[in-house]
């Protein structure tokens, strides 16, 4: 009878450990499947060169670039925002702050990435925008600045949380022998560990990298839908999400090739959140040898 | 008026050259626990002062307030007086950093910087803004020739500490120490973690050192204590049950805690 149980229990937990990978399987597949009749009927050369993004006018040009750059765009603000900001953070509770700061503070910060995003996304258009506006002159209703700004507040604990836990895994001997050499704080904390950490730190700073690329809601609500090939951050843009979210709740008829559009793009989005993760993987991998 | 001062200095120069470090009525507190009950005691320059006690004595909270590492411990506080050549290390104005130049610890595990060996050995002078090349090389050369790894390591100066054995991290980590040209040198335990061969390695050298340092080593072993130090002080439970020159403690000791002790009767 017990036996039975065991090989009941057992089953049951591989099934799961199968399911996800079969769901992973199947996103890949019907990726695939739609992202290759899409490219039987657009040149992928053109896909990837074309400065234009119109498939849904009567003059339609399939150019991923727009959509690419106002991903880029928008993540390139949010990472530069929030990176200086988030690793201020971690070394100022790793090393700074009393224990109990970090006990308090640490979850407070994790619950900026538990608001929902689109919170965050009618923040940035109806309270950082008008903010923005009001000495940016020339500043568009919709932009990739404001956009950016909010994605970079809501990746800040990604930042933060997971490289404060890197500098944390740094084994205290280490901090004892900076501070036994008659290092500073500040010395201590950039010169011995935030070296240290630094495969964890980066870790972090590729997953908010991977988030923002990923990110859907706040874009789609404060940076506009226009694609357009710019790094210009005051103007409209449109990101391969946005684009995604426009498509999918527009009237596009199934299976046409404005329909397939949004697999085109989404696995250019796969295939960059794929790599990130992957390279963060092989970090985190090196990393954990390291101190074991 | 003159000729006051001269006196004054020439009965400081003694206690210099008589003692080092210098303890007076110490008692450490973590929070409401009281680690070190009242401790004096004075430690020579240019000796071995060995401190041994079973664990939990407050043997290694003691060495460490002599470098202050004690301050970063929640709960810290601390009564009395500690004196490096006369000057009490616990004042409000004293830099600390500048301290811990003068005083340099070498730790129970070995713990070099996930660094080059070079810039192991290097990284004290360089947080002194140090940057001249030459200098910098000729000070690591130096140093790793003191603790005898110089012949070792020279052709690999660039690779990782890390992949240094446990014993040659170690002696990396007090060239690194000596690099900074302290006076007084805190050891912890800075053998538990190594082979016996290793040990030998790091004794050898302790005796070298003595030559030009204050060393105090916290010691579990006690046949490390009879073969390295020049004066013993056995601590149980947070006060200083006897002290005196090695030889004396280990073959006629005054209090009968301390016999037991080092017979091997506890602790």
């Amino acid at each position: 009878m017990r036996r039975i149980k065991e090989m009941v229990i057992e089953k049951a937990l591989l099934s799961s450990a199968l399911i996800t990978i079969a769901v992973t399987v199947g996103i890949i597949l019907v990726l695939s499947i739609e992202a290759i009749a899409f490219f039987s009927e657009v040149s992928i050369i053109d896909f990837f060169t074309d400065t234009q993004w119109t498939p849904l006018f009567a003059d339609k040009h399939f150019g991923i670039l727009p959509l690419l750059s106002g991903t880029l765009l928008t993540s390139f603000i949010a990472i530069a925002f929030a990176v200086p900001v988030g690793l201020s953070i971690s070394i100022y509770i790793s090393e700074y702050a009393p224990k109990s700061f970090r006990r308090t503070v640490k979850p407070a910060l994790e619950l900026l990435a538990a608001v929902p995003t689109v919170v965050y996304g009618f923040f940035a258009l109806t309270v950082v925008t008008p903010f923005l506006q009001s000495f940016i002159p020339g500043l568009s209703g919709f932009n990739a600045l404001s956009a950016g700004l909010v994605m970079g507040i809501m990746i800040i604990p990604f930042i933060s949380s997971l490289s404060e836990d890197a500098l944390h895994a740094v084994p205290h001997s280490l901090r004892e022998a900076a501070y036994g050499m008659g290092s500073t704080k500040l010395q201590n904390a950039f010169k011995v560990m935030v070296p240290a950490a630094s495969s964890g730190i980066i870790v972090s700073i590729i997953l908010a990298i991977s988030r923002a690329i990923g990110e859907t809601m706040i874009v789609a609500i404060a940076a506009g839908q226009q694609p357009r090939l710019t790094l210009d951050p005051t103007v409209p843009v449109e990101t391969i999400t946005a684009y995604i979210v426009q498509v999918s709740l527009g009237d596009v008829q199934h299976g046409s090739l404005e329909y397939r559009t949004i697999f085109a793009a989404g696995i250019t989005l796969f295939v960059f959140t794929f790599l990130l993760n992957t390279i963060s993987y092989r970090i985190r991998k090196r990393f954990q040898e390291k101190y074991e | 008026m003159s000729k006051l001062k001269t006196k004054e200095s020439i009965i400081d120069s003694d206690i210099k050259r008589k003692y080092k470090l210098q303890a007076e009525g110490v008692k450490v507190f973590y929070d409401d626990f009281m680690a070190i009950k009242g401790i004096d005691m004075s430690i020579k320059a240019n000796k071995v002062t060995a401190f041994i006690g079973p664990s939990g004595c407050g043997k290694s909270t003691f060495l460490r307030l002599f470098n202050r590492m004690n301050d970063y411990v929640d709960g810290f506080r601390m009564e009395g007086k500690i004196t490096i050549d006369g000057g009490n290390i616990y004042k409000k104005k004293i830099n600390v950093e500048q301290l811990r130049k003068q005083v340099g610890m070498v730790f129970q595990k070995p713990n070099p910087f996930p660094k080059s060996i070079f810039e192991n050995v290097a990284y004290g002078l360089k947080i002194q803004g140090i940057k001249d090349k030459r200098f910098l090389q000729e000070k690591v050369e130096e140093s790793l020739k003191q603790v005898a790894l110089w012949d070792e390591v020279k052709d690999g100066l660039n690779k990782s500490a890390l992949a240094l054995s446990g014993g040659q991290q170690q002696r990396l980590c007090i060239a690194r120490t000596l690099a900074v040209e302290p006076s007084v040198i805190l050891m912890d335990e800075p053998t538990s973690a190594l082979d016996p061969l290793s040990t030998a390695k790091i004794e050898e050298l302790i005796y070298e050192l003595k030559k030009e340092y204050t060393i105090v080593i916290v010691t579990h072993n006690m046949q490390q204590a009879s073969r390295v130090s020049d004066y013993t002080a056995f601590f149980y439970m947070g006060e200083l049950i006897e002290y005196d020159q090695t030889k004396k403690i280990f073959t006629n000791p005054e209090k009968q805690q301390t016999e037991n002790y080092i017979t091997g009767r506890f602790g």
